[in-house]
């Protein structure tokens, strides 16, 4: 499939956003918000989360072909993924617009914890949707695999806790050392490491995956080995263009060593010396976030770009490659 | 409405014979024309006459070598037809099936896609449509091509303005695609009714649907090659029957025959 860029920034920018709002409503929850101290780094936190979770919404709208009608994706909740994507994100907003207030006011800490959990699974269901949109489709083996959905969410959380710690450690909020503030660090580590072990596993299962050709396509395979002598096309078209992408599958060991290291091991490093070295936990955590990005974004590319489409099989298993290469 | 209605009695479709196509395009070509400037047109393309030529086709034709089972094992394996058929060229048309249970219609998320309560025809209301694409990745048969200039996504319509078109004379109410065809390959019916021509030629002929395992019941059937002379076998055989009239042949030849012959 062909990685667009509207949708990579999209689900990574927009995953990251609801993944930081996850740890802040689990935070608030948890009773992290009832004293006026913690207003301002709390708000900038949703501030970020909003920015993130509304830029990676508006990438997707360019995606579309007639963004104008973008409205009209709501509608059809009753049988599609997306269109429940889109409400359950509107709906989240609401909920963060809410927190948001009850933290400007200093609101009872009982309402602002149940806002607070509201906030965090109305973010999860958001991912939850977005991962379903790809998972649901019959027609991607590599997408119907049961890790996309915890690859989705995981890694929604590792990037977005790593945002929320560089907001926090910028705030000068992450300077004491404290147990609450070992285990959170700690927690995020084991996060961005399950991520990661997730993503391996997921490559293990796509790579043992069988690949059918035009055989299977056309019914043909009972007659004998069937092979594409002559495509409908001379130029690449639509399809091939949007289903034959075949780069990836070619440099896919370089990119995966990319992705491991990026949003596991040195994110994992760079928690692991925070815990011990609180004055240099801003620097760390902006390293950290430029790994856990470069990490994500070429994890998405790779979802993208290494799945097969099943039509790609009428074009043969191999010569579907040539005509979108041309 | 993307929500997909209660299964319709009338099932329209297509029966395509993989026996008789002869991979002419015509179809291809005529389902442009016609659908270029119908109700669900146009169909623009891009860069004609240019290095790089693009647009919507509802129609497309593959062709495939089938290399029968015997002789496609590289080294060993079991070989019983060691006398060996010739490879058999399949042509084949690739278009919407319509089928009773499309992914593309459920994953759009406007209602632009939908399926037609009454025959079951899967169409595209190009005024909704936001052209997200998921549609075209929710199709295991590549029906779905979008179009860059218009900003949508556009299928085939079975000749839906057509078909019901009370202006045409009644034997013109066929897709396009069907009356183009110079071999007859292509067959216009209603699937749903086990005594129409189209569902009893899929009884007679064993006509199949692809790739059935995905679970989106196509209604289109296509018919497979009926099996072809052996041509090994058969080449020897129509040269030693050649009748040869020595009494027509002149005195020189005769003599050069009869020499050869010794």
């Amino acid at each position: 499939m062909r990685p667009a860029l509207s949708i990579l920034f999209f689900t990574t920018l927009s995953g990251a956003g609801y993944g930081l709002w996850m740890w802040l409503g689990l935070g608030l929850a948890l009773d992290a918000g009832s004293t006026p101290a913690a207003r301002a780094p709390l708000l900038v936190a949703l501030a970020g989360g909003f920015l993130l979770s509304s830029v990676g919404l508006l990438c997707s709208v360019a995606h579309l072909g007639q963004p104008q009608r973008a409205w009209r994706a709501l509608s059809q909740w009753r049988s599609s993924w997306l269109s429940r994507e889109g409400i359950a994100a509107i709906a989240c907003a609401v909920v963060a617009l809410v927190v948001a207030a009850l933290v400007w006011n200093v609101a009872d800490a009982v309402l602002l914890r149940a806002a607070g959990g509201i906030l965090a699974a109305m973010s999860a269901l958001v991912v939850f949707c977005t991962a379903r949109i790809y998972a649901s489709l019959p027609t991607i083996a590599a997408w119907r695999d049961p890790r996309v959905v915890p690859a989705f969410l995981t890694l929604a959380l590792g990037s977005g806790g790593i945002w929320l710690w560089l907001l926090l450690a910028g705030s000068g909020v992450d300077g004491v050392p404290s147990t609450a503030r070992a285990l959170a660090l700690a927690g995020l580590g084991f996060v961005v490491a399950g991520a990661t072990l997730v993503k391996l596993g997921y490559w293990r299962a796509i790579d043992a995956a069988p690949v059918a050709g035009a055989g299977a396509a056309t019914g043909l395979d009972r007659f004998g080995h069937v092979r594409a002598a002559e495509n409908p096309h001379t130029e690449a078209n639509y399809l091939t263009h949007e289903m034959g992408f075949v780069l990836a599958r070619r440099h896919a060991t370089r990119l995966r060593r990319v992705v491991v290291a990026g949003i596991g091991i040195v994110p994992v490093g760079a928690l692991g010396m925070a815990i011990g070295w609180p004055a240099a936990s801003p620097w760390l955590a902006a390293l950290a976030l430029a790994s856990v990005s470069l990490g994500s974004f070429v994890e998405r590319w790779l979802f993208f770009a290494e799945a097969r489409h099943v039509v790609m099989r009428y074009y043969g298993a191999h010569s579907g490659a040539s005509t979108a290469s041309h | 409405m993307t929500s997909l209605p209660s299964p319709a009695m009338k099932k329209l479709g297509l029966v395509i014979d993989l026996d008789t196509c002869v991979g002419c395009h015509a179809c291809a070509v005529a389902c442009k024309e016609w659908n270029d400037g119908g109700s669900f047109g146009p169909l623009p393309d891009a860069d004609t006459q240019g290095a790089k030529p693009d647009g919507v086709w509802f129609n497309r034709v593959h062709s495939y070598e089938v290399e029968p089972h015997a002789r496609s094992g590289c080294g060993g394996g079991s070989h019983d037809n060691v006398g060996g058929a010739l490879p058999m060229t399949v042509h084949f048309p690739r278009s919407c099936l319509h089928c009773e249970t499309p992914a593309c219609v459920t994953v759009c998320p406007t209602g632009a896609s939908y399926k037609r309560a009454e025959d079951g025809i899967v169409l595209v209301d190009e005024d909704k449509c936001i052209g997200c694409q998921l549609c075209s990745w929710a199709c295991p048969y590549g029906a779905r091509e979008f179009s860059a200039q218009r900003g949508v996504m556009q299928k085939c319509t079975l000749c839906v303005d057509r078909i019901y078109n009370e202006t045409l004379d009644p034997a013109d109410r066929e897709p396009a695609c069907v009356l183009a065809c110079p071999t007859r390959a292509r067959h216009f019916g209603d699937l749903g009714d086990a005594d129409s021509t189209v569902s009893r030629l899929v009884a007679e002929r064993g006509g199949y649907a692809l790739m059935p395992e995905l679970g989106y019941q196509p209604v289109n059937r296509y018919l497979p090659p009926r099996p072809r002379r052996d041509g090994a076998t058969a080449t020897p055989a129509a040269t030693a029957d050649e009748p040869l009239d020595h009494a027509k042949l002149s005195p020189l030849l005769r003599w050069v025959d009869r020499v050869l012959s010794r």
